[in-house]
């Protein structure tokens, strides 16, 4: 999707400005340090799970699953599976010790399917095996004899039948009827939002070895290890102290990992447990598509009221997501695309409504965003559709319905800190942009060209950072101090490419005053820092790098006493600065050597390990009021998209995309631009050349990426500039007033959405919007552009027959 | 027992023959840097590179998917991976782009990267030219990141030959390239040498795996072995491997057969003057050839596969394994190619629209293979036009695909050739279409007419990568758009006729120019 003429070389890209050799040219605090893993990474040294020796004895674990999407187990017969070369143990939900529900939050999750399939591709058993292939091949021979029953795949006939997952909730501002009755004008639609496959390139993968006192030592590619680590106990019937989970890092997770990687590592620690021998599970990518959920896909309705300006005094936006079989974390999900049907703008006098159907589908679950990029694409939807009902360009009219003074309170009650941010940033994107320039240039050439017709949308984001589930917003971490001064810290994130552990290193380094590379993270581990929240929910940063900061800091304070009374120095102005304690001011300074404190200190035996812990403060949702403050702060963002469209084929390709994201003050400028750009080519994938496939029967049939297009390099825009809003603080107490960045810049790929709709609405004259589901594949564009000009052709014929006297074909007012 | 080089060093190993390169890599020889990502050859994460000594002697390296690689193709290959390229924390020029630009995320596609660089490095290195956009996505286009966004990729791919690095001694060892020629076969061996290799492949029978060297041993192999697997590029074969586990007792590979090796310019058995193409010729070595005779044929190479594939599969691949939506047998329909088929009771000819006979079904006998394919030369007034419709530009499989060649005979259409792939269970032609437009005037063909012939003509089927109905309203919309090119192509030939001294080529320059008017850069050709 980019020409292949004018690819900017990259030196003169804005995006350079933040390289690592480039940090004076901003002004954030935080430095532009490299990935800590990036040689290891580059030489092929950096271990992922499949890649840990094991010992010669270890088995290989296959899962099979089922064919059919709904019904009834009359039999397994797997004699000939047990048969099978190779073949050690065959097990199925009858062997399980412990609990065989592995429902995360909510009951639903069979470990293995128990006397009843609920969607295709749900694991009816596990072949342990010598070898990888051989226990593949065994899975192959197994003989299954399943009733089927109805298969029920229409999240909106669920919600008619009440085939919920969990209750339906609502959100409430005002009298949202008097709203829609006293409105100028009511504009209303509906939209199929597509969902989306992780594509973690390391898929599912799991190694778990038995250890004394009948437990387990598990190595798992994971978001979540701590609640893995419950689950794996409870299946095996031993205390959580028995089992301890690993993570040193995830090749790729985007929240395919934050539950979903909790079943393989329960599989293998029963089998490591029962055959005493180290098991290893790795799902290959046809088994992980199928198996594990995905983004929900959602169906959406608004009704919204607007006045002649286009500005929204009220309305009513339903949204609903398809859950699959069962509830997974889809509550909070639903939940989140809730409170972000807003997007940034005021609804006015609003009701949101989310509906949570259930499906014969597999579980649909956390993908970055969490539920919010689908509830976002209703308002960007309405919109587009405001902009051609009243005539106005869309980012008039976005401007016009953003909070304000005077509309700064969500429909969930809670007030939208920072607005001057949100319009300072538009403004400035829009100018560096070249906005409106960009817009006549296209209105120009769209009028002369009747099969390629260019798009352009400016679209923001306002993003909530926080668990919604309050408790999840805490962690801890372990800090020790070695007698050669180098440093390890430990906290209870997750590495997944995010470069978490980067940060939190810098963290540590910019508190005691060292050189970065005098600090260390190792793995994540539950024995280590216990009863940890999933990375997740943007999270990982600000939570742990606040945990770190405080046991830094207790650490540093207790060196200070040290200090002042080993040394007789001033305890007040005392500091850690480039690998010394100095005390004193200006001139008279006195300097301690990091190496010689801590000598000292140990000598002095003052303890050189500490623990930290932060929990969000002033955080809280009533749910039964549908009221509250969820987030701590939102982040904001803005993107511009220009397209080409090729409204004879449906073809089209994104020529370029500006990009101005607001990160605080940043942390590292490079990981945040990296997230930024990473998590709008995810974006734009999703909306575009991502699509999930089923057969009536309710099988998947895009289970590989032969299949399923993520975007590959020719998709990156020909001209990409991305910057970090600079000289914008979080205005909340945030690790060094920095921003959440995982997931909002991921729905920056809206603008292309929208640009997809302002090139076809070229086609009516810019009169009428039309809808265009997503994936906005070439297929479905090819469609809306013959509805467009089908629309355009009906409007032409009815001006011409009200004023016999127009050209036909003219639809000039 | 396979002997080849890893990383610059002597290996051999015994393996058997449905045994990829990956593998054996990872599950053999413990060299785990190499990842698997999809092992189906559609994400990149496996790229190693592969050392081959060309004609001059030299070793050249290309990119190629180990997950679908046969290993016992490495015989005689050096076979270079992610480990094999630094020393300690000297990194290679590639890897400290990759490095110093924040070309890693969550790194799991990042060895595959550092491969994919590697390879344009030397390339760069042994040849430089331009790093255009195109070269760029050609070496890049094979592998999936879904952390980056691929900018920083780009990034350090621009300035990786500024940067300094490491190179490995092996990588200017002109020895290595000939112990590669002479220990263990490679085909600089002398023709002596090559016998006892050919003894070699022969005494390897024990594994399976066989390699003959000439056409007449493939064919008596193929006698031989009636149950045994062709395989060249394994970019299709191996999926059976991968993806359905089966495990193959006998393999023939064609890759070494000299014969199949070729491309020389002769006459068909019809007399018409082109080029003759050997069945185990890569699609890489056919791109210089195809931009300077069929540009529609070389722009649609870009987009067939990756980097990674089109170094490996090969033409006579595509065409043998005659899926409906294979990218090149509509351009073979359109063309009116030819292909040669050689059995033990000799070679025979037949047109490439008579091969295909059904799903997966072709006129190949039990005994015969698919020795070369024929394509003529372009006549001066003859058009070629192919356009693909997927997903995702690059590395993806056709919805639709149309290939369409005409003339234009005292500004009539003549010789209307309408290919289409993914409208039917083989690669056809749109019969009723081609009538409707057969001798109509260039400058106004009527649509209506040709969409209704073509309506007839298919009855195309649903499935992931779209709808009937939108294969027939897809393959419609590139008749429309032929219809527009052929016009307006029509009024510039008008117009140069006015200019005398203007030629055919200049003609269809201005075709091309007005191509791009309906159709986006990208896409355009």
């Amino acid at each position: 999707m980019r020409t292949l003429t004018d690819l900017p070389t990259p030196p003169s890209d804005t995006t350079e400005r933040h390289n690592a050799d480039a940090t004076a040219a901003h002004s954030f605090s935080g430095s532009s340090a490299r990935h800590e893993s990036a040689v290891k990474h580059v030489t092929g040294r950096a271990a992922y799970i499949d890649d840990l020796a094991l010992p010669s004895d270890a088995l290989h674990l296959a899962v099979g699953l089922s064919p059919k999407a709904h019904g009834r187990i009359t039999a397994m017969h797997l004699d000939e599976v047990r048969r099978a070369p190779g073949v050690v143990d065959v097990i199925s939900v009858a062997d399980v010790p412990g609990h065989t529900d592995i429902g995360p939050v909510f009951p639903g999750d069979p470990i293995m399917a128990d006397q009843e399939v609920l969607y295709a591709g749900q694991v009816m058993f596990c072949v342990a095996a010598t070898s990888h292939r051989a226990a593949r091949q065994a899975v192959t021979k197994a003989r299954i004899e399943i009733d089927e029953l109805p298969v029920s795949l229409d999240p909106m006939a669920a919600v008619d039948a009440g085939d919920l997952v969990r209750p339906t909730h609502r959100q409430q501002s005002g009298d949202w009827e008097a709203a829609l009755a006293d409105a100028h004008h009511v504009v209303e639609g509906e939209q199929f939002i597509g969902g989306q496959e992780h594509f973690y390139l390391e898929g599912q993968a799991c190694v778990a070895h038995p250890t004394e006192d009948e437990g387990v030592m598990v190595h798992t590619s994971n978001q979540h290890p701590s609640e893995t680590q419950k689950l794996i106990a409870e299946v095996l019937n031993i205390p959580f102290h028995a089992v301890t989970v690993e993570v040193r890092r995830m090749g790729g997770g985007f929240g395919g990992k934050e539950t979903q990687a909790s079943p393989w590592a329960c599989l293998a620690a029963l089998v490591a447990r029962r055959t005493g021998k180290s098991c290893r599970i790795r799902l290959p990518r046809g088994d992980d598509m199928k198996v594990t959920g995905k983004r929900h896909p959602f169906h959406n309705r608004y009704r919204l009221g607007i006045d002649a300006a286009g500005v929204i005094s009220g309305g009513d936006i339903s949204v609903t997501g398809d859950c699959g079989y069962s509830p997974d974390l889809s509550d909070a999900i639903v939940d989140r695309a809730m409170f972000h049907a807003d997007n940034a703008y005021s609804l006015g006098q609003a009701r949101v409504t989310g509906h949570r159907a259930r499906t014969h589908t597999a579980s649909n679950t956390a993908f970055r965003g969490f539920g919010g990029p689908q509830g976002m694409m209703v308002i960007e939807a309405a919109m587009e559709d405001i902009a051609r009902q009243v005539g106005e360009d869309p980012l008039t009219v976005r401007k016009r319905n953003f909070y304000r003074q005077g509309r700064d309170t969500t429909h969930y009650g809670q007030t939208v800190d920072q607005i001057a941010l949100l319009h300072t940033l538009v403004e400035r994107l829009e100018a560096d942009s070249d906005y409106w320039a960009r817009r006549r240039a296209i209105a120009d050439f769209n009028a002369r060209s009747p099969v390629i017709r260019k798009g352009l949308a400016l679209t923001p984001v306002k993003f909530g950072i926080s668990f919604t589930a309050q408790h999840l917003n805490q962690a801890g971490a372990l800090l020790h101090v070695y007698t050669d001064g180098s440093v390890l810290i430990n906290h209870g994130g997750i590495e997944m490419g995010q470069g978490l552990h980067t940060k939190i290193c810098q963290v540590v380094a910019r508190e005691l005053g060292l050189e970065l590379s005098s600090v260390r993270i190792s793995a994540s581990r539950t024995d280590k820092v216990p009863n940890t929240s999933p990375t997740a929910a943007s999270s990982g940063a600000d939570l742990n790098g606040q945990a770190a900061r405080d046991a830094a800091d207790k650490l540093k304070q207790r060196l200070f006493d040290f200090a002042a009374e080993h040394y007789q120095l001033d305890r007040h102005e005392m500091r850690l600065e480039r690998g010394e304690l100095i005390a004193g001011i200006a001139g008279s300074e006195q300097r301690i050597a990091w190496g010689t404190l801590i000598q000292d200190a140990y000598l002095g035996r003052v303890s050189l390990s500490e623990k930290g812990f932060y929990a969000t403060p002033l955080i809280h949702y009533d749910r039964h009021s549908g009221q509250g403050r969820p987030f701590y702060y939102f982040a904001f963002g803005a993107a511009v998209a220009e397209v080409s469209v090729d409204t004879l084929s449906g073809e089209y390709q994104v020529d370029r995309v500006d990009i101005l994201h607001d990160v605080g003050d940043s942390l590292n400028p490079a990981i945040d631009v990296g997230q930024v750009e990473g998590g709008f080519i995810q974006g734009m994938g999703w909306l575009t050349s991502e699509e999930l496939k089923w057969n009536d029967s309710g099988q998947l049939t895009s289970t590989g990426p032969a299949t399923y297009k993520i975007p590959a390099y020719g998709d990156l825009p020909a001209t990409f500039k991305v910057q970090l809003m600079e000289g914008h603080p979080n205005s909340m107490a945030s690790i060094y007033r920095s921003k959440a960045v995982g997931e909002p810049p991921f729905m920056l790929g809206m603008s292309v959405w929208c640009a997809l709709r302002d090139a076809l609405a070229s086609l009516t004259d810019y009169r009428h919007a039309v809808r265009l589901d997503t994936p906005a594949t070439p297929e479905r564009v090819m469609q809306a552009a013959r509805k467009a000009r089908h629309i355009a052709a009906s409007t032409a014929l009815r001006t011409a027959q009200a004023s016999p006297g127009a050209p036909s074909g003219d639809t000039s007012p | 027992m396979i002997s080849f080089y890893l990383n610059g060093r002597m290996q051999h190993v015994d393996a058997e023959p449905h045994l990829s390169v990956l593998d054996l890599l990872r599950e053999r020889l413990n060299q785990t840097g190499t990842k698997e990502g999809c092992a189906s050859g559609d994400c990149g994460a496996c790229t190693v590179a592969i050392g081959e000594v060309d004609a001059d002697g030299r070793l050249h390296y290309h990119s190629a998917n180990a997950c679908i690689m046969p290993a016992h193709q490495l015989a005689g290959r050096h076979l270079v991976t992610v480990e094999g390229i630094s020393h300690g924390d000297e990194l290679h020029p590639c890897q400290a782009a990759m490095v110093e630009h924040h070309g890693s995320q969550c790194g799991f596609c990042t060895p595959g990267i550092v491969m994919s660089l590697f390879t344009l490095h030397e390339h760069q290195v042994q040849q430089p030219a331009p790093l255009t956009p195109q070269r760029l996505e050609a070496a890049l286009g094979g592998n999936l990141c879904r952390c980056t966004g691929y900018r920083p990729i780009r990034d350090a791919a621009l300035a990786m030959h500024d940067t300094p690095g490491f190179r490995p001694a092996w990588l200017d060892d002109l020895s290595l390239a000939d112990a590669l020629a002479t220990d263990v076969g490679g085909p600089g061996a002398t023709p002596n040498e090559r016998n006892v290799a050919s003894r070699g492949a022969e005494t390897a029978n024990a594994s399976g795996f066989y390699q003959p060297r000439s056409l007449a041993d493939l064919v008596a192999l193929r006698q031989r072995f009636p149950e045994a697997r062709l395989v060249a590029g394994g970019t299709d074969l191996w999926l059976e491997v991968t993806q359905q586990l089966k495990d193959l007792p006998q393999v023939i590979d064609v890759t070494r057969v000299a014969e199949l090796l070729t491309v020389e310019s002769a006459a068909d058995d019809l007399g018409r003057s082109g080029v003759w193409i050997g069945a185990a010729v890569t699609y890489s070595r056919l791109e210089p050839l195809f931009a300077e005779h069929y540009p529609a044929f070389a722009h649609l190479l870009h987009r067939l596969g990756s980097g990674q594939v089109r170094n490996r599969g090969t033409l006579g691949g595509n065409v043998a394994n005659a899926s409906p939506i294979g990218d090149t047998p509509p351009v073979l329909l359109a063309l009116d190619a030819r292909l040669r088929l050689t059995g033990p009771g000799g070679s025979r000819t037949l047109a490439a629209s008579e091969f295909f006979l059904g799903y997966r079904d072709t006129a190949l006998g039990d005994d015969e293979v698919l020795e070369a394919i024929f394509l003529p030369h372009l006549a001066n007034d003859q058009q070629l036009k192919v356009w693909k419709l997927s997903k995702r530009r690059e590395d993806d499989i056709s919805a639709v695909l149309g290939a369409f060649s005409w003339r234009v005979v005292g500004g009539r259409l003549a010789d209307v050739r309408l290919a289409f792939g993914g409208m039917a269970a083989i690669p056809a032609r749109a019969t009723g279409a081609e009538a409707a437009l057969e001798g109509k005037p260039a400058d106004s063909a009527s649509l209506g007419a040709v969409s209704e012939a073509l309506a007839q003509d298919f009855t195309p089927m649903s499935d992931v990568r779209g709808s009937s109905e939108y294969r027939q309203d897809a393959a419609a919309a590139l008749l429309e758009r032929l219809l527009l090119v052929i016009a307006s192509s029509a009024q510039g030939a008008a117009q140069n006729a006015t200019s005398p001294g203007a030629s055919s080529a200049d003609a269809r320059d201005h075709s091309d120019t007005l191509a791009t008017e309906v159709m986006l850069h990208a896409y355009a050709h």
